[in-house]
């Protein structure tokens, strides 16, 4: 009952965040913005959703004691490290791409790696 | 550029060590069976492991080393087969990570409802020596309050990077420092005793 009230909140909070994230590539007006809401809120998002899942995983194990459900809450953990290192990364990745194609920040008060590639 | 580098690469491997091709190979087989142990836990009888995937572990972990050696230890840099290092990467992903990162979300919410930004890349000195560690700050800072990694100096490995609100003076240093973004926790610190 208790387990079941847990899975719950944390599936709402991820899902409350990844939807602000979704929000936020709406909202703002460039490519290094959205980025900023996007990985930030997706990457906490997801790791509530697999939290969620490794209390039920958790909480069928010590019910049943199978095994299977030891290899799933473990497997769900490596997806949410993997997760949070390729988000970053790839966030990274983006950002780079589009400011080496020449999209500058829009609304900027100040951008020293353009006046890096300039010198 | 990429002609300098080749030279500094290729003069690396002129300096023969001997052991130098043996010893790389040790730690990149026991993480690839730690990797695989993790993979297949909960499959069998023998503990929570199978001795036929015991077996296979062991098997397929030697052949991953023997191919990929020379890339998991390209800097012949052991420091990371420390356990310790391994523990306060732990503590820092758990306790100040998380907590910065909850806080950028709870940061990014009231910016996309509120729209009150004021965003700039700057330039922020590091003053680290590794890989692994501008690494680690570049995945950091790319996932805590206004910030994102934009690209790298590889020379002094400095970071450039996004802010979403620069505080109204930041913008006029040429370079900023690590204390400038607005976190609880000093991640050089952490990351400094885990990766240098």
């Amino acid at each position: 009952m208790i387990v079941d009230a847990v899975i719950l909140i944390f599936l709402a909070v991820g899902l409350l965040f990844n939807t602000l994230g979704v929000v936020g590539i709406l909202r703002f007006p460039d490519v290094y913005t959205r980025l900023h809401a996007e990985t930030k809120t997706t990457t906490f998002g997801t790791i509530f959703i697999g939290l969620a899942v490794v209390v039920y995983g958790v909480s069928r194990l010590s019910g049943s004691g199978d095994g299977e459900y030891l290899t799933f809450t473990l497997h769900t953990i490596i997806a949410v490290v993997a997760l949070a290192f390729t988000n970053a990364t790839g966030a990274h990745a983006i950002a780079r791409a589009a400011h080496r194609s020449g999209q500058r920040p829009a609304p900027a008060v100040v951008d020293r790696l353009a006046e890096v590639k300039e010198e | 550029m990429i002609n300098h580098d080749y030279r500094c690469e290729h003069e690396g491997i002129e300096q023969y060590v001997p052991g130098d091709d043996v010893i790389p190979f040790i730690p990149t087989a026991v993480f690839a069976f730690a990797v695989y142990l993790l993979l297949t836990a909960g499959g069998g009888d023998l503990g929570v492991w199978s001795p036929s995937e015991l077996l296979m572990g062991a098997v397929l972990a030697v052949i991953a080393a023997a191919v990929s050696r020379n890339f998991f230890c390209k800097n012949r840099d052991y420091r990371m087969a420390n356990p310790v290092r391994w523990i306060i990467l732990a503590v820092y992903v758990v306790v100040p990570f998380f907590i910065e990162m909850a806080k950028a979300n709870v940061d990014v919410a009231y910016r996309v409802i509120t729209g009150r930004i004021r965003p700039g890349i700057v330039r922020m000195q590091t003053g680290f020596t590794t890989d692994l560690s501008v690494l680690l700050l570049a995945n950091s800072i790319t996932l805590t309050p206004g910030t994102l990694t934009v690209g790298i100096d590889e020379e002094t490995n400095d970071l450039f990077v996004h802010m979403i609100n620069i505080r109204p003076g930041v913008e006029e240093k040429s370079v900023v420092d690590t204390g400038d973004i607005n976190a609880w926790f000093r991640f050089p610190a952490w990351i400094r005793r885990i990766a240098e």
